[in-house]
């Protein structure tokens, strides 16, 4: 089993690496952990995963200037359906459009916008950074052994923009930052989390052993 | 609301090494800056802050071996700071494994590179890291200065007005360390830290003086910051993370305590 972290030059490969090469060690599971830039590797891999930090438009551009590898993929993800798992902007960027500084289509596998989180409380701090619990909206194999609500396990967020999704049947979990804010979106074989799964400890590393073995 | 508030304990590190001294009981190597941040993975910190003080230029690689190995073990944030002049530091900080940057002099030399490094890698992971001294006679209202290379150089530059600054140029976050308390064990400087925190909206970090738990609870509480940085009193043993955490909890601060 192959899967791929694909490096578009935004930041925190190296700890994304690391933490899914720990999970699959920690759950026994054969197989690769790959980082590449190379579409052709993409194209024979059986998971994609796809981190990204920073501004939307620049992710986006970032991807896009990578020869080739927007389309190698969509095609292992929408048309072959392998297994997708996105993190913070490589989350975003299954929305349909971006809104943080200009607009920038994303690839339009989650219907909704990436739009600026705004506080009913207008002490609470923008980026919102830090330890938050997940509240379930819908729930998905991947959180199999996990304990989440407000007493559950927190995640590590740092983010100022966030997912609105049209359909609320493709919203997993969101979390409480003076009002609710999506923590996790999921459709078919794409899963994406606002928050750092890399970065969430003891939460993080169960969800990556879930993706590793997911079988959507 | 139910983001938690954090503690960062910070490590000095100097020439791959921790510095300012640091006792753990279950340490082999007590120098060690990956160890440490092993130990304080394990007892559930929130955050971890490197910041390097290396002073010469030819050590200065060492800090990203640091960073990457730290990586390797820890599943948590990272923040590394110190000798931040050029883009290319931002980059390879976060290649190694590093989640914000803190930048200090630079940013005071030179204010455009904190929009610049906060187009390039997002505001999130810019951490404006400043150093204040009151400067304020007795009797006056207060005021607060900000100093560089290390606190050794004023700069005229009122602490206040250079934070909202900060935050226009796209800082995501903001360190904040009083002089004035720095390793006195009396508690933050509340009057500057509650100044600071309410006159941004990006998070603050409160750092400089934690001698007590009670002084953890007063930085948020009274500070008005959101999370609250300390070093000796968790590098010596005195308090431990998990009774800092429960401590602040029992004291009307939510805390992730699991």
């Amino acid at each position: 089993m192959k899967t791929v972290i694909i490096d578009y030059g935004s930041g925190n490969l190296h700890s994304a690496a690391k933490a899914f090469e720990r999970a699959r060690r920690d759950s026994a599971l054969d197989g690769e952990i790959i980082v590449t830039d190379k579409p052709d590797i993409v194209a024979e891999c059986d998971r994609v995963v796809l981190p990204g930090v920073g501004a939307f438009a620049d992710c986006h551009a970032g991807l896009e200037a990578v020869d080739g590898m927007e389309e190698a993929l969509q095609d292992a993800v929408v048309n072959q359906a392998k297994p997708f798992f996105g993190i913070c902007v490589g989350m975003q960027l299954m929305a349909t459009r971006g809104l943080e500084k200009i607009t920038t289509p994303g690839f339009d596998w989650i219907s909704g916008d990436v739009v600026e989180i705004r506080p009913q409380d207008k002490h609470l701090k923008i980026p919102q950074i830090g330890w938050n619990t997940l509240d379930i909206v819908n729930n998905h194999q991947m959180l199999e052994g996990i304990k989440t609500g407000p007493n559950g396990l927190h995640a590590y967020f740092v983010h100022s923009f966030h997912l609105e999704a049209s359909n609320n049947n493709e919203v997993v979990a969101r979390c409480d930052y003076g009002g609710p804010v999506s923590a996790i979106v999921a459709r078919d074989n794409m899963f994406g989390t606002q928050f750092h799964p890399e970065k969430s400890q003891k939460l993080g590393l169960a969800l990556i052993a879930n993706f590793l073995r997911w079988n959507p | 609301m139910s983001l938690k508030a954090r503690i960062i304990p910070c490590l000095d590190v100097k020439d791959g090494r921790v510095v300012k001294g640091i006792s753990f009981v279950d340490l082999v190597d007590a120098g060690d800056p990956v160890e440490a941040a092993i130990a304080y993975d394990g007892a559930g910190a929130d955050e971890l802050c490197f910041l390097d003080i290396t002073a010469s230029s030819d050590n200065r690689g060492i800090i990203f071996d640091v960073v990457r190995n730290t990586a390797e073990h820890c599943f948590m944030p990272l923040t590394v700071g110190g000798g931040v002049r050029e883009l290319a530091d931002i980059r390879k900080l976060l290649n190694a494994g590093a989640d914000k940057v803190a930048i200090n002099t630079t940013a005071v030399k030179n204010p455009d590179f904190v929009a610049s490094a906060a187009d390039k890698f997002g505001n999130q992971c810019i951490v404006i890291s400043i150093d204040a001294k009151c400067v304020s006679g007795e009797g006056e209202q207060k005021r607060w200065e900000i100093f560089t290379h290390g606190g050794r150089e004023p700069t005229g530059i009122d602490a206040v007005e250079f934070a909202i600054k900060m935050v226009e140029k796209g800082a995501g976050e903001i360190m904040l360390t009083s002089m004035d308390r720095d390793g006195r064990k009396s508690g933050y400087d509340l009057a500057l830290t509650r100044a600071i925190a309410d006159a941004v909206p990006i998070p603050v970090i409160a750092s400089g003086g934690v001698g007590t738990l009670d002084h953890l609870v007063e930085g948020i509480r009274d500070g008005h910051a959101n999370a609250v940085l300390a070093a000796s009193i968790f590098h010596f043993g005195t308090y431990t993370i998990g009774e800092a955490k429960r401590y602040m909890n029992d004291n009307g601060i939510p805390m992730r305590l699991n």
